[in-house]
């Protein structure tokens, strides 16, 4: 059974401009965590804030438990809420935020379960504090708590790891992802940033201009991204177009091998790791190798990054990007053979 | 600051104890504590009733023509307590303008007289406090509450009000603070409080020493408030924690609740704004007021003659004063602050009683001078000149005077050629500032002015007091018009700084 299915979901808020969600459509399978990705503007919040309640679709369904929740006020749906900047009521100590969303558990009960669900989240010594004498990290793991508190049916999280800085944000991530799984919470998580996806949602949905453009496992949307604004923003892309015959097809790049078969024009997408360099022979001429497998670039520049480098290589006026790991060095002014090291996708 | 206090114990300390304390414990001392205490806390009372709604509907809900209302609202700022008085004295009696159309209704006077005058005058300290609340409250708090299950209503009992309470009780300390200083209001309309009582043993029963024991008394009961201000919101804090963007404003739908809401505002305006007009157009249009012009213009010039020196000496008080407390944050420097905000608590009514006593036994010749009057001015506004400045100054980096002294300035030329410049802007507003309230204000002009020296302020008292409301009406037109040109640099500045120094 779907915890929560999505159908149809339209917004706009205003007659004149284009809808801020157009038919948006998703499903949630129960302690699933998903992921809608996309850039600012894209929907992603409105989406949510249609899931919570706060506004109202002018069309689709939203069924929890098979039961449309469309018409109830946020207080009724029974779905928690963790904002961007957490919203701790800053006149309440950690402990009275966890004990506000306990008024529905029996009173001898609330102090106990408060006190469970702090402990839970790791703040017990921070119990009497009050929310600006904690750190980011710690404020934002009390309102994970406080909503947990009201026991949600669903979690919805905009944001959450936004303003955290980028140190804490890994562990932070880690930690939250094991404590919802252990909670067994559904969850729906909405971000900008596609490295949060990827890692801590187990289906990713990205989002543009108001349409979910594809929705899949972190690896597959990746891997095989359906449209070349899923292939760019969740990740570094090299596009390409060329003229598909069966298994491999034509392109700037020479003949490339595709994931897909497919005939007549089509939009590749490689990602800049699945590209290697190999050093040329001091007089191999310019151009594709006879075989069409491999082509001559020159390295234009050189991002060195620790782990890894990246490279930008022109070829016939076009660049490409190369991620390579460290053992492949070359110079810039280099001339380098291009080749892929895995089948292009079909966009 | 301290010296007109000093006197003011000083003179009060000339009777032995037992001659104080048997003077303190009349049964008049208690009727006028109860009857100051009540005043006070009725206007506050009032004041919240009118400007808690008010703000809702002008921040939260679709009432149409907001910002008109909130301009409105702001309004009578720049109409004193005494030409509300006028208003509503007029308003009643056989010559009453109510009696013109035919109604026929007693002057207000005493308890009810001075709450309703002083409200329709103070309320907007409580109305920009709680506006300015209501604005920065985050929506995701309100949200948050809903999520977790608190339906509308008990989200506004819960999270909406309790985040309002610090804004209420700034706002309500000020109108405290007017409530208890006020002279004009309650002197017109005879209520025995303590202002009104230490002018009359000054003035009529020339008993000095229980005038200034009266006087200290009721300095107490202004410092009071601040002590618990400070207490009340030392520990809590109501800003938003977090540091994301903060959400648009819900916008409640007033749908059936609408023409109550709209009679509501309707009537607040109409008598904290549409009275006083409407009186002072009546009274000017009975008896015209063109006779008066050459003693209206005199007046004036005689106002002018003592708010613009006191401005000046205010602004020059006060940039030594914010200069110290930005640059050098110290325990002396927050003294030094702290005394003036004193000087802007204190009632005027003790502070001018307090320069008289000083002036009579150290400096006899300054006795009913222009000058006494303009340094009481500049005392009692220091505080609102420093704010303009102090924010002004906040925004200069003290690099620009390290770059000053790098480049071969003394310390002082450094401040004047580096600094001045960019203060210039505070420095005019706190000009400015200073000057628009002196003209308004009335007990220490009414207590220190030299003998025949009349200020518009005066004018409008001595005359309404005697219920000579049509002689009156010019130069209370004179005064609101005058300020009302300058109600927008008072919202900015005054009331604020209250906040700031508790």
């Amino acid at each position: 059974m779907r915890h929560l299915e999505v159908r149809g979901l339209t917004k706009r808020f205003a007659a004149d401009s284009p809808p801020a969600v157009d038919d948006a459509a998703f499903t949630l399978d129960p302690s699933e965590i998903l992921g809608i990705v996309g850039p600012s503007g894209c929907g992603k919040t409105t989406t949510l804030r249609m899931i919570a309640g706060f506004e109202r679709p002018d069309s689709g369904e939203i069924l929890l438990d098979d039961r449309s929740i469309v018409d109830l006020p946020p207080e009724k749906r029974r779905i928690g809420l963790v904002f961007q900047d957490y919203a701790l009521f800053p006149n309440r100590s950690v402990l009275r935020n966890v004990l506000f969303a306990l008024h529905r558990t029996p009173r001898h009960d609330r102090l106990s379960r408060a006190d469970e669900l702090i402990a839970m989240v790791g703040l017990s010594r921070e119990r009497d504090r009050m929310p600006q004498e904690l750190s980011g990290g710690q404020q934002q793991r009390v309102a994970l708590a406080r909503a947990l508190a009201a026991e949600p049916q669903l979690l919805l999280l905009d944001e959450p790891f936004s303003n955290l800085d980028a140190a804490l944000r890994d562990s932070t991530r880690r930690d939250i992802r094991a404590l919802l799984k252990r909670a067994r919470v559904s969850t729906i998580l909405v971000t900008h940033d596609q490295d949060e996806a990827l890692s801590f949602c187990d289906t990713v949905a990205v989002m543009h201009d108001g349409r979910i453009e594809q929705t899949g496992s972190p690896e597959s949307v990746y891997l095989q991204p359906r449209t070349s604004f899923v292939a760019q923003f969740l990740g570094r892309a090299n596009l390409l177009s060329g003229r598909a015959t069966g298994d491999a097809a034509d392109t700037d790049l020479g003949r490339i091998a595709i994931a897909t078969p497919a005939t007549g024009d089509v939009t590749l997408s490689l990602r800049p790791e699945h590209l290697t360099l190999r050093a040329v022979d001091g007089d191999a001429p310019d151009g594709c190798t006879e075989e069409q497998l491999a082509c001559v670039g020159e390295i234009v520049s050189r991002e060195f990054r620790g782990h890894d480098i990246t490279y930008r290589v022109r070829f016939r006026e076009t660049d490409f990007l190369v991620h390579t790991d460290y053992s492949i060095d070359h110079a810039p002014g280099t001339r380098v053979y291009l080749i892929p090291r895995r089948p292009a996708v079909v966009l | 600051m301290v010296v007109p206090l000093g006197y003011l114990i000083v003179r009060a300390a000339e009777a032995d104890a037992a001659t104080l304390v048997e003077m303190l414990w009349r049964r008049r001392t208690w009727v006028l504590l109860r009857n100051t205490l009540g005043l006070t806390g009725g206007v506050v009372a009032l004041s919240a009733l009118v400007a808690l709604p008010l703000a809702w509907l002008t921040v939260r809900t679709d009432l149409p023509a907001r910002r008109l209302v909130t301009l409105l609202a702001v309004t009578p700022l720049a109409i004193p307590g005494y030409v509300m008085a006028h208003a509503l004295l007029g308003l009643g009696g056989t010559n009453g303008m109510a009696a013109a159309v035919g109604i026929t209704m007693q002057r207000p006077s005493g308890f009810w007289g001075a709450t309703i005058a002083l409200t329709l005058y103070a309320y907007p300290y409580v109305f920009l406090n709680v506006r300015a609340s209501l604005l920065t409250l985050d929506p995701g708090l309100e949200e948050s509450a809903r999520s977790l299950g608190y339906s509308p209503r008990s989200v506004f009992a819960r999270v909406v009000l309790p985040m309002l309470v610090p804004g209420l009780i700034a706002g309500s300390l000020i109108v405290a603070l007017y409530a208890l200083g006020d002279f004009g209001a309650v002197a017109l309309m005879r209520f025995e409080v303590f202002s009104f009582a230490i002018y009359t043993q000054y003035a009529g029963a020339f008993d000095r020493v229980y005038a200034s024991a009266l006087a200290l008394v009721l300095v107490l009961l202004a410092v009071g408030p601040l002590i618990l201000e400070t207490r009340l919101l030392g520990s809590v804090r109501f800003a938003r924690t977090g540091s994301g963007v903060a959400r648009r404003q819900r916008v409640t739908r007033l749908a059936a609740m609408k023409p109550v809401a709209i009679l509501f505002v309707a009537v607040v305006i109409a008598a904290s704004v549409g009275l006083p007009t409407v009186s002072l157009l009546y009274w000017m249009g009975l008896r015209s007021p063109w006779g008066e012009l050459p003693r209206l213009i005199a007046y004036f010039g005689n106002s002018v003659a003592a708010s613009a020196p006191a401005a000046l000496l205010a602004v020059v008080a006060a940039i030594p004063l914010a200069y110290l407390r930005v640059r050098y944050p110290g325990k002396r420097s927050i003294l030094a602050e702290r005394t003036a905000y004193l000087g802007y608590a204190i009632p005027p009514l003790a502070l001018a009683l307090g320069m008289v006593f000083f002036s009579l036994r150290v400096v006899p010749f300054l006795y009913q001078t222009l000058a006494l009057l303009v340094v009481a001015y500049a005392m009692n506004f220091l505080a609102l000149a420093l704010g303009p400045i102090r924010s002004q100054l906040l925004l200069a980096p003290r690099r620009l005077e390290e770059a000053a002294r790098s480049l071969g300035r003394s310390p002082i030329a450094a401040f004047v050629t580096a600094i001045l410049p960019v203060l210039q802007r505070g420095i005019l507003a706190s000009l400015t500032l200073v000057f628009v309230m002196a003209m308004k204000e009335l007990p220490i002009a009414f207590l220190l002015a030299p003998t025949g020296f009349t200020t518009l302020s005066v004018a409008v008292f001595s005359r309404t007091s005697e219920a000579m409301f049509a002689e009156a009406a010019p130069y209370a037109a004179a005064i609101v018009v005058f300020s009302a040109l300058f109600v927008g640099l008072m919202l900015r500045y005054e009331g604020q700084e209250i906040n700031e120094a508790s």
